[in-house]
């Protein structure tokens, strides 16, 4: 099973997640002055189910990720001073400035990259977990996806196509209850997401997905299974974004206080600060140091994407078979 | 009558007034409407920029949004279409178009040949296309030429306001599929366009301007950067032609080469790729054509042979600019 986390892990998954929460609130502040170019997705909420997932990886494990795809990067231990870069269309950016947010990957940690395409993700896991299995590798591969992805065609193929193959991979639904302005009540057709696993043969598990500890213990669990040869699985995680689809949807599809309940109850920082303190398991001094190192990281990386230059006309035929 | 209007709201007026002319017009798509099944405002978004909204209260019922499955929806636009229906299908980004080509260009595309006649397919496909957003190398193709390429497809690349009304309204008409490209720079441009309905023709491109030294011939969004070179032309005395296509299947040859023919020079603009693209098919018609006429080599101004880069010095770079358009149409009347 699972293993139990230490008080390092404690630490790390807390930082994991503030990291993300500052890289995006941040990116909310800067993206009002009209300087960020292009869609920005912001990740804010959700961060327990990145971190809660990425916990139970190496950097040989493999995810793809999604448009909404920042806090996927850094919880699988993508640089976040070079994704701002990235974002902010700097030539020292993950992707030299090529990609922007929608496309920051990076091999050298298993990130196989967000996606402009909803539901890309599914078939390419596929292949790199059938990768490890045909050369014996213990590794896993998870595809991250929306409640709206759910509904497309490759996510289906996908599910089938690992599951004939018995391949270790887990599909992460993440339905925080949208699709742009489209609710997962009215596009996914039946009531739970993971009650499609069974269609394809493999377990299916619902949880909270402002709960860090659920979604560690759900996913753990999944991997830990496929690593062993069981196959794949669907774990779908239940959660809310704090933000519009992209910088700059007013939302008006959303109930007025939506969000601001769920900060205010659910917040996955809060609960997570709230229960390793009063166990007395981390201090909420060791917590404030995390949050202010975090801050001037993230200071730090916004400083630095400002000042750093920006790809030039050299840049514009490289990375690619030019024959013309 | 005539007023000013966006690009953007000619759409959304051809739409509505195709919409309460015939009841077999239907829009569907991901969030045309928006708001479905959630708490908030139903018609929230109408468009991923807007260009739907207001349709989905006006035409209770057939403003349909779609889950994000576009192998299902556009392919049972495709199907409505063949027993009668007028279906609008919004693809968003054209780039999406990867994930139901083959409802479009196996299924849509061939049935009327296939079938020796015995079928309509009067389905309209829209998407917006073309760089320029920052938006990165999966929301910023062009793609039109890859249409074009299909028999049994029409593809419509209107380049303001008036032909864009105009164009849509004739493609709802139309029997044949139709792919009706949208390019999401023009959107905000305004220009003079009838209250009332009016059908432009297909295969039928527009002299936007008449000049006797060089013929340039632009797509879509680029005629915008084709008048700007002109116009600085103008003032080194050398007079351009500008030939909008309008549609490019079926491709108004006739005009093209005609103003060639005049002409003798011919710079083809086109933002997309330059490989197997509209300014190398335009190119070789007129090589093969009117080779006698050509005074100078044809010259094309196109994209990169490489996907649209996301930071803004390297997406400026890659879009043909007038500079650009200047510096071939003046290679053309240096050639000696
Ligand atoms: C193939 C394709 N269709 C449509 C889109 C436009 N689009 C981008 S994100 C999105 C909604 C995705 O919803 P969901 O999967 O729930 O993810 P979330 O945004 O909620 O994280 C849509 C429709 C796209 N990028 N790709
Ligand atoms: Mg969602």
């Amino acid at each position: 099973m699972t293993k139990t986390l230490t008080r390092e892990d404690l630490l790390k998954a807390y930082r994991t997640m503030r990291t993300i929460r500052e890289f995006e609130e941040r990116l909310h502040t800067d993206f009002a002055t009209g300087e960020i170019p292009g869609f920005v997705h912001l990740y804010a909420g959700e961060e327990a189910s990145a971190t809660g997932v990425c916990m139970n990886l190496t950097a040989d494990d493999h995810i793809a990720s999604t448009h909404r795809g920042h806090g996927h990067c850094i919880a699988k231990g993508v640089d976040p001073v070079g994704m701002m870069a990235e974002i902010w269309g700097k030539k020292t950016g993950t992707c030299k400035g090529k990609g922007g947010s929608m496309h920051i990957a990076d091999l050298s940690v298993g990130m196989l990259g967000a996606n402009g395409i909803v539901g890309g993700g599914g078939p390419l896991v596929c292949g790199t977990a059938l990768a490890a299995k045909l050369r014996n590798q213990p590794f896993v591969s998870v595809c991250f996806f929306g409640d709206g992805a759910s509904n497309q065609g490759t996510i289906f193929e996908a599910m089938n196509l690992a599951s004939v193959w018995n391949l270790p991979v887990i599909f992460l639904a993440e339905n925080n209850g949208y699709a742009e302005a489209t609710s997962s009540k009215f596009s996914v057709a039946c009531d739970n997401i993971a009650d499609r696993a069974s269609a394809f043969g493999m377990p299916g598990i619902t949880v909270d997905g402002f709960d860090f500890f659920a979604v560690y213990e759900a996913a753990g669990a999944a991997i830990d299974r496929a690593r062993k040869g069981g196959g794949p699985s669907l774990v779908e995680v239940k959660l809310s974004r704090y933000y519009g689809h992209f910088e700059g949807d007013q939302q008006t599809y959303r109930a007025p206080g939506e969000v601001q309940a769920i900060r205010d109850t659910k917040d996955c920082l809060l609960q997570f600060a709230r229960r390793v303190t009063s166990s007395g398991e981390i201090t909420q001094a060791e917590l404030d140091a995390i949050d202010a190192d975090v801050k001037a990281l993230i200071d730090g990386s916004v400083v630095k994407a400002k000042s750093d230059p920006k790809p030039t006309e050299a840049d514009l035929l490289t990375d690619v078979y030019v024959s013309y | 009558m005539a007023r000013k209007i966006t690009y953007q709201q000619a759409i959304n007026e051809a739409l509505d007034q195709e919409m309460s002319r015939d009841q077999n017009v239907i829009v569907m798509g991901e969030d045309v409407a928006g708001g479905e099944g959630s708490p908030g405002e139903q018609d929230a978004w109408g468009g991923v920029l807007g260009v739907t909204r207001g349709l989905y209260h006006k035409h209770p019922g057939r403003v349909i949004d779609t889950p994000i499955s576009e192998s299902g929806y556009v392919g049972a636009a495709i199907g409505a279409a063949c027993v009668g229906m007028r279906p609008v299908a919004e693809l968003m980004f054209v780039d999406f178009l990867g994930v139901c080509f083959d409802q479009i260009f196996n299924q849509a595309a061939k049935f009327r040949y296939m079938f020796g006649g015995k079928s309509e397919t009067p389905v309209v496909i829209r998407a917006m296309y073309g760089a320029g957003f920052r938006a990165a190398a999966q929301h910023s193709q062009c793609l039109y030429n890859i249409f074009t390429h299909i028999p049994g497809l029409k593809v419509v690349v209107p380049s303001n306001p008036y032909d864009a009304k105009g164009l849509l309204i004739q493609s709802i008409r139309d029997n044949d599929p139709v792919i009706f490209l949208e390019h999401k720079a023009l959107y905000t441009m305004e220009g003079d366009v009838p209250e009332e309905s009016y059908a432009i023709p297909f295969g039928e491109a527009a002299v936007v301007r008449e000049g006797h030294d060089v013929t340039i011939v632009a797509i879509g969004r680029m005629v915008q950067k084709a008048q700007e070179a002109a116009a600085e032309l103008q003032k080194q005395g050398i007079h351009c032609e500008i030939i909008d296509p309008r549609t490019t299947s079926p491709l108004d040859t006739d005009t093209i080469l005609e103003s060639v023919e005049k002409t003798g020079r011919l710079v083809v603009v086109d933002e997309s790729h330059p490989r197997c693209s509209m300014a190398s098919d335009i190119a070789g018609l007129a090589a093969e054509r009117v080779f006698g006429s050509l005074k100078a080599p044809i010259r094309q101004v196109t994209g990169f042979h490489s996907p649209v880069p996301f930071s803004d010095t390297l997406e400026e770079l890659y879009i043909p600019s007038a500079a650009k358009i200047i510096a071939a149409v003046q290679s053309t009347k240096e050639y000696k």
